[in-house]
């Protein structure tokens, strides 16, 4: 599909990716809908056991909704998910809203740290490893991505805890901040908050408790982008560009970087924006190892108490976000690269 | 996308018995990926580099090694999956650890179970959710995939929604979603780890069909007036397998992780000393501070296994794609 010449390319692909999203959506909620609706003994049975009496049954649906013909629930459904209600929690008793916007800046810290970090090593590895092919800092470097991937995150961020927090006792075990101390919170963004109120202390205590959870997540991530980092550094370096610049005679260093790194980069674009989709479960398993408080946690607790409310704001919301993520990756595509304008 | 295999020059359903008399014989003329000129076909010739890949041989043994524990379990465990030889309950403070009693080289967990035991058996129950669970992915991808890159056009654009829906949902998180709803049995477990696959295996067919369209082969079919089905099925579909044999054996290694995944976040019911890797790690993590093996021993498992798959799967790739190897 080729955009006509008075058109901006770019703002174009938004316009139609954003079209595309509601198609998904509505698709979505069609299925979550099916699916609370077909839970096991009802919805109702869901929320108060096996054990309900017919009259608590009875009451729980009437409350809501459950006894209305299921197109007639369909609308009302839609209706309010149209309006940004996602429903109450039936945990907490709280709208699945609020409590996703108390939980999502902790989440966010995570993920930002794993991503920087996965970014700040697995880069550099990659790179690392096809400036040395076939000798053994290259294997080092294949084996090391290679155990990031196969090792399960929650096994990882167990042996992180056990050795780093249980035995050494360098980082803290659990948690977002040490409860001791006194921070004062105008955000939900706990470094954040520490660094704009001058509570350094309450932001270096942040920082350590993102460390570990955000290893444990940051490795999948990191491994994958040191694969294809190596991997399209050896496509780039051989490149006729590559060779026409190295017979100009430009330094090398600056062939390394504006030639080859700068080519290198466009996969691993592409590569972080599919690894956030991958950060947000991983968040779910790790959050639940250190009982840090972020979405991922409030999920993996919703599905023990079966909160259907929640995992159904939950699943929208992260189809949403994971589909937003992914455009903003294509148009940064364009960025890096003026050739490629996505169709 | 628009058509994917052009219908063949007059082919209507009316000629196609026609065009499958003249097939035998004719099909032997056109050189299809499958052969080359010395009579190797590509799986030959990608067995031959692979056994000269030490990786694809590591991985392959440790594949070999996993089955045959896991198939001759009842064989190999001391004790069955969910016996307790130990004491009943025991206090995490008071758990023998590996080579502390005689007896139980692994040493017991909290249930009294003997660790070495439910390590085998867990094997075989991690086989089974991975086997189980990728055939249902293979199965169902292969389908949505095969029905896109045959019919083209409005299907193509339905079935490619559909899937788009599901991409759209992590695929941890979408097999946790169906997990949920179907119950707490490990049937579910499988199931719901099948279907999150469902998405990739089906992309890929479609996409590695969509590459064989312009095949001189196709195109030597189609004029020999083959039918749409039969140049789907009997060519274009053989020759596009490799990259989905591929995924599913580095799926076979996700579906382990994504079991013991679920597992952990308390999906897949049964009772809590059942033989699973996911399980048991799962249990000892309450404990981690003193009995940190009873997590370390099945993780390590879960991370071998997955290693194996990963291995065979990656150099199964570079074998069969020798432009896609390392340099």
């Amino acid at each position: 599909m080729r955009p006509g010449p008075e058109e901006t390319p770019v703002l174009r692909l938004i316009g139609r990716r954003l079209l595309l999203l509601i198609p998904t959506l509505f698709g979505l909620s069609i299925l979550l809908f099916a699916w609370v609706r077909s839970l096991p003994g009802g919805p109702a049975t869901a929320l108060l056991g096996d054990r309900a009496t017919p009259e608590a049954v009875a009451r729980v649906n009437a409350a809501y909704g459950f006894d209305k013909p299921l197109v007639e629930q369909y609308f009302t459904y839609m209706g309010k998910l149209l309006q940004g209600d996602f429903g109450t929690s039936i945990v907490t008793n709280r709208p699945v809203v609020e409590e996703f916007a108390q939980r999502f800046p902790a989440t966010v810290e995570l993920s930002v740290f794993a991503i920087v970090f996965a970014v700040a090593i697995g880069i550099p590895l990659g790179y690392w490893a096809a400036r040395h092919v076939g000798r053994w800092q290259d294997d080092v470097a294949v084996v090391l991505s290679l155990l990031g991937v196969v090792v399960p995150v929650f096994f990882l961020a167990f042996l992180l805890k056990w050795l780093f927090a249980v035995k050494l006792g360098w980082l803290p075990t659990d948690g977002r901040q040490d409860p001791r101390i006194d921070a004062t919170h105008y955000t939900d963004f706990y470094v954040w908050d520490g660094l704009i109120t001058g509570e350094y202390d309450a932001a270096w205590d942040a920082i350590l408790h993102l460390v570990l959870p955000g290893i444990a997540l940051g490795t999948i991530p990191l491994a994958i982008i040191a694969r294809i980092t190596r991997a399209s550094v050896l496509d780039v370096q051989n490149a006729d560009f590559v060779r026409t610049a190295r017979a100009k005679g430009l330094a090398p260093g600056l062939i390394r970087n504006r030639f080859i790194l700068r080519n290198a980069m466009l996969p691993v674009t592409t590569t972080l924006g599919l690894q956030l989709g991958l950060l947000i479960s991983g968040a779910v398993l790790t959050e639940t190892v250190f009982a840090f408080n972020g979405i991922g946690r409030f999920l993996s607790q919703a599905i023990f108490q079966l909160d259907f409310p929640v995992l159904q704001g939950f699943i929208i919301f992260i189809a949403l976000l994971y589909s937003l993520i992914n455009l903003v990756v294509d148009i940064s595509y364009g960025l890096i690269d003026p050739r490629v304008r996505v169709s | 996308m628009s058509m994917v295999i052009p219908p063949s020059p007059g082919g209507g359903p009316a000629e196609e018995t026609v065009d499958e008399a003249v097939a035998p014989g004719g099909t032997q003329a056109t050189t299809e990926p499958g052969a080359d000129a010395r009579g190797t076909s590509v799986w030959g010739a990608a067995f031959q580099r692979l056994r000269r890949n030490p990786a694809a041989i590591v991985g392959a043994a440790i594949v070999a090694l996993f089955l045959l524990v896991a198939v001759l379990a009842p064989v190999l465990a001391p004790y069955a999956g969910t016996a307790t030889p130990g004491m009943r309950e025991i206090r995490p403070t008071d758990v023998p650890g590996p080579g502390e009693l005689a007896g139980f080289p692994l040493g017991l967990d909290r249930f009294g179970g003997d660790v070495l035991s439910k390590l085998i058996w867990g094997a075989q129950a991690s086989l089974l959710i991975g086997v189980v669970s990728t055939a249902f992915g293979l199965a169902g991808g292969m389908l949505l995939g095969l029905l896109a890159g045959m019919f083209g056009g409005w299907v193509d654009a339905v079935v490619m929604r559909v899937v788009d829906i599901l991409l759209s949902v992590p695929h941890l998180l979408l097999a946790v979603s169906i997990a949920a709803i179907l119950g707490q049995t490990p049937f579910a477990v499988m199931i719901a780890i099948g279907v999150a696959q469902i998405p990739i295996f089906a992309r890929l067919l479609r996409s590695s069909m969509l590459s064989q369209r312009g095949s001189d082969y196709v195109l030597a079919a189609q004029t020999l007036g083959l039918s749409r089905r039969t140049i789907t099925m009997s060519h274009v579909l053989p020759n596009s397998m490799g990259p989905v044999i591929v995924q599913a054996t580095l799926t076979l290694a996700t579906a382990v992780i994504d079991a013991a995944a679920l597992s952990f976040l308390g999906l897949g019911g049964g009772r809590p000393e059942t033989a699973e890797w996911g399980r048991m790690l799962t249990y000892a993590q309450a404990e981690l501070g003193i009995n940190p093996w009873l997590a370390f021993l099945p993780g390590l498992c879960i991370a071998i296994t997955a290693l194996g798959f990963t291995l065979l799967g990656e150099s199964l790739r570079e074998a069969l794609d020798p432009t896609s190897r390392r340099r």
